[in-house]
């Protein structure tokens, strides 16, 4: 690098990268900015991977920056595995992607925070402040890291989905985190000492296991939208220990980015964080509501029936849920409802916020299938709109379309937002058996006069429909 | 202490120009944001740059590799993965006109 710059100009130096870390700040932001809408959405991201680059490119210029094998061999196999991964993976597994990259970057803040410290045993010490953040650091960084590899477990189904709880969790959990902040304070009364470096990142490590494990698996798109904060927050507490603003700013903007999903979700599913961090929730006992489902009959129909009623529909609505995307029936569905276009009927998706298993995942789902975003109607847009509907497809949904939530107050989601079905005039449910569902809890709609069942694996009922369409 | 306030002001304002820029992505985008943010969190390699190249020990060294490499999977990785979730959104606007 010496060679080609005359050192007079070196003197410049720190000001034209920190000119240019504000450029990358602008870029990041004015790139978030174009996430606002579909159409400006691709150039938002490519604006911030410019702005990645440009802050990377920068940082090398840096004169304390001496050694270049190990920086080009790690950004070679970074940047292999990174793309690799990218390329291959099915949008369906998007949310396991996620939780593992947002793992891998709480990994690196961790480190990121560690190394200054090895930095600092070689050289001069830090001042307290520093080294208080530095553990903080470490902490955030490293329950990043195994909650959100638990996480991608659980997701993927390599462990089991369900809450693992055991007897005095919480003390445990709230013990552990005591003995890491005791952790940093004894970093700050011996800062050259390495025990407590290792004491710190070691309880973090545990920390997030547990803190993880502990959560069901249909709280798992909170957890994620949280994992995903807590990443952010990492990089910037990052960029508190090695002063630098472009780590601060950026890691506050993925920090706010994550709370915001965090809190859409929680409220998605009327819980609030606390009791989905910290309570259980799901499966066994709660879900007693009456007994009285003896006497209820259902109706059910093949797929003439279905076919004859959407084909002569004005307006048809599609509620997917997650069962749609394990039955890998997005692309069905759309050739359903292409046909049923073709034939002059309106039709709509209306997603409930939980639909897939992360923020926005059955929209990415349905985009992949080639289902037009203008078609794709949120939960307040579209409850206003089943009571002009003719016919409502609910398909590998459950709770959200669960009228318990709305009438029944001894119900375990009552009080939980849900898409208003029942207010068209025929809904027909798609469904594999008459098993309840995620949360365990009997489904009325399933029982009213104008809900109709179609028994079957989704993608089959679907293809069958398909062709009966085309016979009418 | 001084930069650790100046750092303080820096945060709380970008935590409020997150709040404020990401409060207006729609739903339908949820996802793509939280690939994106979470390629942008990836900003942490700035960090391990400085430390891997500092040339301060080998542990310092080793720890910032660790560092480059997993920073760099989730920068490229979150980056492409955006990308082509927002390719597959884009797309539609040209068969609708």
């Amino acid at each position: 690098m010496e060679i080609f710059i005359p050192d007079s100009w070196y003197s410049f130096l720190p000001y034209f990268v920190e000119l240019a870390y504000l450029v990358a700040i602008v870029l990041f932001i004015l790139g978030l900015k174009r996430l606002s809408s579909p159409a400006t959405a691709r150039s938002g991201n490519k604006l911030a991977s410019l702005g990645m680059l440009l802050g990377v490119v920068v940082t090398l210029l840096d004169r304390e920056i001496i050694s270049f094998e190990y920086i080009l061999a790690g950004v070679v196999i970074g940047s292999l595995i990174g793309a690799a991964v990218a390329k291959k993976v099915e949008m369906t597994s998007m949310p396991e992607l996620v939780a593992l990259f947002n793992g891998f970057g709480g990994a690196a803040s961790a480190l990121v925070a560690l190394g200054a410290w090895f930095r600092m045993a070689s050289g001069s010490v830090l001042p307290g402040t520093d080294l208080f953040i530095m553990g903080l650091s470490v902490l955030i960084g490293a329950v990043t890291f195994t909650g959100s590899l638990i996480a991608f477990g659980k997701l993927n189904g390599m462990l089991k989905g369900n809450a693992v709880v055991f007897p005095l969790q919480n003390a445990f959990n709230q013990l552990l985190l005591l003995a890491a902040v005791f952790g940093i304070g004894w970093l700050l009364a011996q800062p050259m000492e390495l025990a407590p470096v290792l004491l710190i990142t070691g309880i973090s490590l545990l920390l997030g296991i547990l803190f993880v494990i502990r959560i069901g698996g249909a709280d798992m798109p909170v957890v994620i939208s949280l994992l995903n904060s807590l990443s952010g927050i990492a990089a910037s507490f990052a960029g508190f220990v090695i002063d630098n603003n472009l780590l601060i700013v950026s890691g506050a903007l993925v920090g706010a980015a994550g709370l915001i999903l965090t809190n859409i979700m929680c409220k998605s599913m009327n819980r609030s964080l606390m009791s989905v961090l910290f309570a259980r929730f799901g499966g066994s006992g709660a879900a007693a509501s009456g007994g009285d489902n003896g006497d209820k009959s259902i109706r059910e129909v093949q797929q003439t029936d279905v076919a004859v009623m959407t084909a002569y529909a004005k307006r048809v609505i599609v509620v997917p849920g997650y069962g749609l995307a394990v039955a890998q029936a997005q692309h069905v569905i759309r050739e359903v409802a292409d046909l049923l276009q073709k034939k002059g009927v309106d039709v709509r998706y209306g997603i409930h916020p939980v639909a897939g298993r992360m923020p926005g995942h059955m929209n990415v789902l349905l985009a992949e299938a080639n289902v037009p975003y203008s078609q794709l109607y949120d939960m307040e847009e579209i409850n206003q709109e089943f009571f002009r509907t003719d016919v409502v497809l609910v398909i590998g949904a459950n709770d959200v379309v669960n009228p318990q939530a709305k009438n029944n107050p001894s119900s375990p989601i009552y009080g939980m937002p849900i898409l208003n079905v029942e207010d068209a005039k025929q809904v027909v449910v798609f469904k594999r058996s008459m098993n309840p569902g995620y949360a365990g809890i009997e489904n009325d709609l399933f029982y009213n006069e104008n809900t109709y069942m179609y028994f079957g694996d989704a993608k089959n009922t679907l293809e069958d429909l398909v062709r009966s369409i085309k016979e009418l | 202490m001084e930069s650790l306030i100046f750092n303080l002001f820096i945060f709380v304002l970008a935590c409020f120009v997150g709040f404020e820029v990401i409060s207006k992505v729609p739903t339908t985008l949820h996802t793509p944001l939280m690939s994106g943010a979470n390629a942008i969190s990836g900003i942490t390699l700035v960090g391990a740059l400085a430390i891997a190249g500092s040339g301060s020990g080998t542990a310092a060294t080793i720890i910032g590799f660790l560092a480059i490499v997993f920073a760099t999977i989730n920068v490229v990785g979150g980056f492409m993965v955006t990308d082509r979730m927002l390719e597959m959104f884009k797309k539609k606007r040209e068969d609708e006109a």
